[in-house]
């Protein structure tokens, strides 16, 4: 399979604080990946680093065989390709529904309104939010809003989507939902790079699953690798604590 | 007595006070909208993002010590000073009597749009570090990101603000009989000047600029409702029929 994104001993500091070490990882077309660890251990900043949210501080990151962080490249045009599912949603306040999905197709991806509104229905449809077209963001439970948010971002087409804890700050009768339409979009081939809280959906959408603490890879493998027989003694002390707790 | 005065008054001069109260009006209106206008241009040229290095930081950096001279110079000055050193000032610079509305509606618009800049600043600080987010994650870059997703929300929650810039407008042009514009307190002033009825005069100009200024406000209040837009939305029963409709 071909490898979408590679990224090659990354670090990054907030100040003098280091909080990804050396990281090297990499995501092939059409793999599932679900990065899970402790609070704190810089699943969210490796996300955001990777879509270059946040600058990274050193390292290589390698989209289709180019350094994107070369000077030259254009951060924008690579973004594009990159969709992303924040924990708290962050619909467009000032849009509804149809056209949060339809504002970045006309204005970055030059489609026609005709055309972005028929790709944004597509995607609607698939995460069930169609008949909601004209709503705007507040008037929509947690869920909605998710779901609206995938839509968004998956009309742009992205070659990979980019999920931070997308279920974290629903109410627990919405999580359901989301994670549906998120199993839902696995099955489909969709190239998913998931940070999760929720280890029964990793267990199952994931091909591979990466373990981090404290702003290293510790450990990544199979789902039932991972949970099964971690080979790191803070993978297990890690799955007890979570295990336990949920 | 006091009372069949201002009933005399009103009947002799009203075409007087009613051409008053219009420039009074004209100037406030157009000042408020180019002080708008001058604020909300302003306010994004000091939230462009400053680069970490390179020319167009330090031009940057240049503009915006500039502009921030600029703030603070005609909210530290009073208005009336300013025009006395704008009318006579022009003319000693330049030789020609500038005009003397020109030089009003400038003079408010310049004033109008200090104050104006501060607070469009704050509103663009104020929107949700999400909502830039998503759109850079959408691969939006600055200038889009503001036009399509920071600046209407920004607009609509300054929208109060502007509005009550409106009502100061028109009760501080009442300044601008120093360089003899015929706004509502010039004439009155000159009207008093030729009855000899200070009183009588003045108090007739005060109900209107009473009336003047309830009446903005009740309009901009309606405006405000209307922006809230409606509270509820349609759930589509056909979806196709919307994505037609559009
Ligand atoms: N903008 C920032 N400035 C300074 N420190 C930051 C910033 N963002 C994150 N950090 C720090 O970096 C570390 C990793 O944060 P990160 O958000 O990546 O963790 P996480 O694994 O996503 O945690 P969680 O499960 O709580 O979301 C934390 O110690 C955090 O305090
Ligand atoms: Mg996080």
């Amino acid at each position: 399979m071909e490898t979408i994104i590679e990224i090659k001993h990354v670090n990054k500091y907030f100040g003098s604080h280091e909080v990804l070490k050396d990281i090297d990882f990499s995501v092939k077309k059409g793999e599932v990946v679900t990065i899970i660890g402790s609070s704190g251990s810089g699943k969210s900043t490796l996300l955001r680093c990777i879509n270059l949210l946040e600058k990274p501080s050193g390292g290589e990151i390698m989209y289709k065989g180019e350094n994107i962080l070369d000077e030259k490249h254009d951060i924008f045009t690579y973004r594009r390709k990159l969709g992303m599912v924040f924990q708290q949603f962050n619909l467009f306040n000032n849009h509804n529904v149809l056209s949060n999905c339809v504002v970045g197709q006309v204005k970055v991806l030059k489609r026609s309104k005709d055309e972005a509104e028929k790709v944004a229905m597509k995607y609607l449809k698939i995460v069930g939010m169609d008949k909601y077209v004209n709503a705007r963001p507040n008037q929509l439970s947690g869920g909605q809003k998710q779901r609206v948010a995938i839509a968004r971002a998956l009309s742009m087409e992205p070659d990979v989507m980019l999920f931070d804890e997308p279920t974290s700050a629903l109410d627990p009768e919405m999580v359901g939902e989301v994670l549906k339409v998120m199993k839902q979009l696995a099955e489909s081939g969709l190239t998913m790079l998931i940070v999760t809280h929720e280890m029964e959906f990793a267990k199952e959408v994931s091909d591979r699953v990466v373990f981090m603490d404290k702003g290293v890879i510790a450990e990544e493998g199979s789902p039932e690798q991972i949970f099964n027989h971690p080979t790191q003694e803070r993978t297990r002390e890690f799955l007890k604590r979570t295990l336990r707790s949920s | 007595m006091s009372f069949e005065w201002i009933v005399k008054i009103i009947s002799e001069n009203w075409p007087m006070f009613l051409r008053g109260a219009g420039m009074t009006l004209f100037i406030a209106l157009l000042g408020t909208i180019l002080g708008a206008i001058i604020g909300l241009l302003i306010g994004l040229i000091r939230t462009i993002p400053v680069p970490e290095r390179g020319a167009k930081r330090a031009i940057l950096k240049a503009v915006n010590a500039i502009l921030a001279t600029y703030i603070e110079f005609f909210r530290g000055t009073p208005m009336i000073v300013q025009a006395m050193v704008i009318y006579y000032g022009s003319a000693l610079a330049f030789g020609v009597d500038m005009d003397r509305i020109l030089a009003a509606v400038f003079v408010v618009s310049i004033n109008t749009g200090a104050y104006m800049a501060e607070i469009v600043r704050g509103g663009i600080i104020s929107i949700d570090k999400g909502q830039f987010e998503a759109a850079h994650a959408i691969g939006m870059n600055h200038v889009q990101t503001m036009m399509n997703v920071v600046l209407p929300q920004v607009i609509r929650n300054i929208l109060p603000a502007t509005g009550n810039q409106f009502v100061i407008n028109i009760k501080d042009t009442s300044v601008l009989n120093v360089i003899s514009v015929t706004e509502l307190y010039f004439t009155t002033k000159s009207i008093a000047g030729n009855n000899f009825r200070y009183f009588e005069s003045f108090f007739v100009a005060c109900v209107m600029y009473f009336i003047m200024t309830l009446i903005v406000t009740k309009i901009l209040r309606y405006f405000e409702r209307k922006l809230e837009g409606p509270d509820n939305y349609a759930v589509m029963a056909n979806p196709v029929q919307a994505e037609g409709k559009k």
